[in-house]
C-alpha cells in the first residue's frame, strides 16, 4: 500500500462512512439539506483528491521525460 | 409542431455527424470499434462520463427523486467512487490491451486466461446483458419523443426511427460515429438540465432551499433516507458495488481500449467527478416536480421530468428537452450495438471458425449491427417483465467478473497461477463472491428496471 493508495481510499470513507452520520436536513447548506450537501461535497473533494494524486504520482512524470 | 420539427432537427443532426464521423478512415477492426486507439482526453471523457447520462439517467434520476426521495442521491456517489478506481483500473486494463491488440472485453479475459473459451462464455453473457439494456434505451427514447411532441410521434414510430438512424450511423462509422454524436449529446444534456435544474426551483419556490423546505413540509423525512428499508446501510452497500460493477459493463469496459494514452484515464479521472455534479440539477426537477406535478404514482414517476417540462415550458422548449433525450439514447444504444456485435463477430464466431480473415470479421461484425438491432425492436414491442428479469440475470452476470479482473491485474497472480489446471478453478473463484455481488447488483439494476415499466 503505497500512500498515494491510503488517499484514494479517503473519499470511500467520507461517502461509505460518513452517510450514517449525516442522514439529516439540517442545517442547510447552499440550499441543499445537509445529507445533500455532505454527498456533494464529496464529490468535489474526490475531484481535488484525485488532482493531488496525479500531481504526486511518479508514474505522470515518467511519461513527461519519455 | 414545433417541437415536433426541432426534435427531427436533432435526429438529422446526430445522423450527419455520425456519419461524417468515418470521413478519411480505413475501416478495419480496430478503427471501427476502438477507434484505432488514437482518441484524445476529450473524447475518451465523452465515451466514458458522457455513458452515464443515458434515458434512465435523464427520466430515472428525476423519477427517483420524485417517487423516492434521498435514495436517489445513491446515483450521484457511485460513478464518483469508480472514477477514483478508474485511475488505477482503466491504465492496467489499457495497457494490457494495447500490448495484445484486444478489441473487445472478452479478448481480455481470452489473454489473460489463455482460454478462448472462456472468451466466448463472456463474450455470450455480455450479449445477453446488452440487449436487454439496449431495449431499455430504446423504451425510455419512445417515452421520450412521444411525450414532448404531444403524443404527435407515437412512442413506436419515435423507437424504430431512432433505431434506423442509430443502425446506420453505427454500421457505417463504428465508435467514431458514438464520440461524434456524443460531442452532440452532451452539450444538448448538459444545457437542459442546467436550464431545468435552475429555472424550475426559483420559478416555483423562489430558490433551493424554499423548494426543499417546501418538500420536507409536505412530505416528512422524503428529503433524509428512511430508517428501514433504503436506509443508511442501503446506501453505503449499493454505493459500494456499484462502484466496484461500474467498468464491468462490455462497451464501458472496450470503450476504454480507445484512448491514446494512459494519462488520458488519470487526468479524466480529476474531471469526471465534477461531471457527477449535473446529476445534482436533474434531483432538483424531479423534487420540483413532487409539489408542481403530484399524483404520479410507481412507474409513472419516471414521467416527472417530462411533466413538469411541458408544464412550464412553451413548445421550442420542449422540443428541445425532447432532442436532448433523443441523444441520450442513441449514443449508449450506439456503443452497445457495436460492443455487441464486435463480441460476437469476433469471440464467438471466430472461435467457432478460426479460419476467418481479420476482413470478414469486421465485415461480419458490421452485418450484426441491424440484425441485432432488429432483435432489440423485436423485445422493445413485445418483451414484457421477462425482459426485466433477463437484464437483473446480464447485470448480475455481468458484475462476476469483476474478481476475476482484479484477480487477473494483481501483481501476484494468484489466480492465473492456481489455476492453471484448467478453468474450472477460476470460475469457482467468481462463483464464490457470488451471492455477495449479486444482491448488489440487483438493487442497482434497480434504476434501469424502473423507468423500463412506463
Amino acid at each position: 500500500m503505497k500512500p498515494i493508495h491510503l488517499l484514494g481510499a479517503i473519499p470511500f470513507l467520507g461517502i461509505l462512512g460518513g452517510i450514517f452520520f449525516v442522514n439529516r436536513v439540517t442545517p442547510y447548506v447552499l440550499g441543499m439539506p445537509f445529507i445533500l450537501f455532505w454527498l456533494v461535497l464529496w464529490v468535489v473533494l474526490i475531484s481535488a483528491t484525485m488532482a493531488v494524486i496525479y500531481r504526486l504520482d511518479p508514474a505522470n512524470r515518467e511519461e513527461d521525460a519519455a | 409542431m414545433i417541437a415536433l420539427g426541432i426534435i427531427f432537427v436533432f435526429l438529422a443532426a446526430s445522423l450527419l455527424l455520425g456519419l461524417r464521423a468515418r470521413r478519411g478512415r480505413d475501416m478495419d477492426l480496430e478503427q471501427w470499434s476502438v477507434g484505432g486507439r488514437g482518441f484524445g482526453t476529450i473524447f475518451v471523457f465523452l465515451l466514458l462520463a458522457g455513458e452515464i447520462y443515458t434515458t434512465f439517467t435523464f427520466l430515472g434520476a428525476s423519477g427517483w427523486a420524485y417517487g423516492k426521495g434521498a435514495p436517489a442521491y445513491y446515483i450521484l456517489c457511485y460513478a464518483s467512487l469508480a472514477y477514483v478506481l478508474s485511475y488505477w483500473l482503466l491504465p492496467a486494463v489499457w495497457r494490457y490491451a494495447k500490448q495484445h491488440r484486444l478489441i473487445s472485453q472478452s479478448d481480455f479475459f481470452v489473454a489473460k486466461f489463455e482460454s478462448p473459451l472462456l472468451g466466448a462464455l463472456v463474450a455470450l453473457v455480455g450479449v445477453i446483458a446488452m440487449v436487454p439494456y439496449l431495449v431499455l434505451q430504446l423504451k425510455g427514447l419512445g417515452i421520450i419523443v412521444s411525450v414532448s411532441s404531444d403524443g404527435k410521434i407515437p412512442s413506436h414510430w419515435a423507437i424504430v426511427i431512432g433505431t434506423v438512424a442509430l443502425t446506420v450511423y453505427v454500421t457505417i462509422s463504428g465508435i467514431h460515429g458514438s464520440a461524434w454524436t456524443a460531442v452532440m449529446k452532451d452539450v444538448a444534456i448538459l444545457a437542459v438540465v442546467l436550464i431545468l435544474g435552475i429555472y424550475l426551483p426559483i420559478h416555483y419556490f423562489g430558490g433551493f432551499e424554499d423548494m426543499f423546505q417546501a418538500v420536507d413540509k409536505a412530505h416528512p423525512d422524503f428529503i433524509t433516507l428512511p430508517t428501514s428499508g433504503m436506509s443508511t446501510s442501503w446506501f453505503s452497500s449499493t454505493v459500494l458495488l456499484s462502484a466496484l460493477g461500474f467498468y464491468m459493463w462490455p462497451h464501458t469496459f472496450s470503450a476504454s481500449y480507445s484512448a491514446q494514452n494512459e494519462r488520458v484515464f488519470r487526468r479524466n479521472a480529476i474531471f469526471m467527478p465534477l461531471y457527477q455534479l449535473i446529476l445534482l440539477f436533474v434531483f432538483f426537477a424531479g423534487f420540483a416536480a413532487i409539489l408542481v406535478v403530484p399524483g404520479l404514482k410507481g412507474a409513472d414517476a419516471d414521467l416527472s421530468l417530462l411533466r413538469i417540462t411541458t408544464a412550464t415550458f412553451p413548445s421550442w422548449f420542449v422540443g428541445i428537452v425532447g432532442g436532448a433525450g433523443l441523444l441520450t439514447a442513441l449514443v449508449p444504444g450506439s456503443l452497445l450495438l457495436m460492443t455487441s456485435a464486435t463480441c460476437l463477430a469476433k469471440n464467438v464466431y471466430r472461435l467457432a471458425r478460426p479460419q476467418t480473415t481479420d476482413r470478414q470479421v469486421t465485415r461480419l461484425a458490421q452485418w450484426l449491427v441491424p440484425a441485432l438491432a432488429l432483435v432489440s425492436l423485436y423485445f422493445t414491442f413485445n418483451g414484457g417483465d421477462s425482459i426485466v428479469s433477463l437484464l437483473l440475470m446480464g447485470y448480475a452476470l455481468v458484475t462476476q467478473l469483476f474478481p476475476a479482473l482484479l484477480a487477473s491485474l494483481s501483481a501476484r497472480r494468484f489466480v492465473t497461477l492456481a489455476g492453471r489446471s484448467g478453468h474450472r478453478r477460476r470460475c469457482g473463484h467468481g462463483r464464490r463472491r457470488h451471492p455477495l455481488r449479486c444482491h448488489g447488483r440487483q438493487s442497482d439494476a434497480g434504476s434501469f428496471r424502473r423507468p423500463s415499466r412506463t
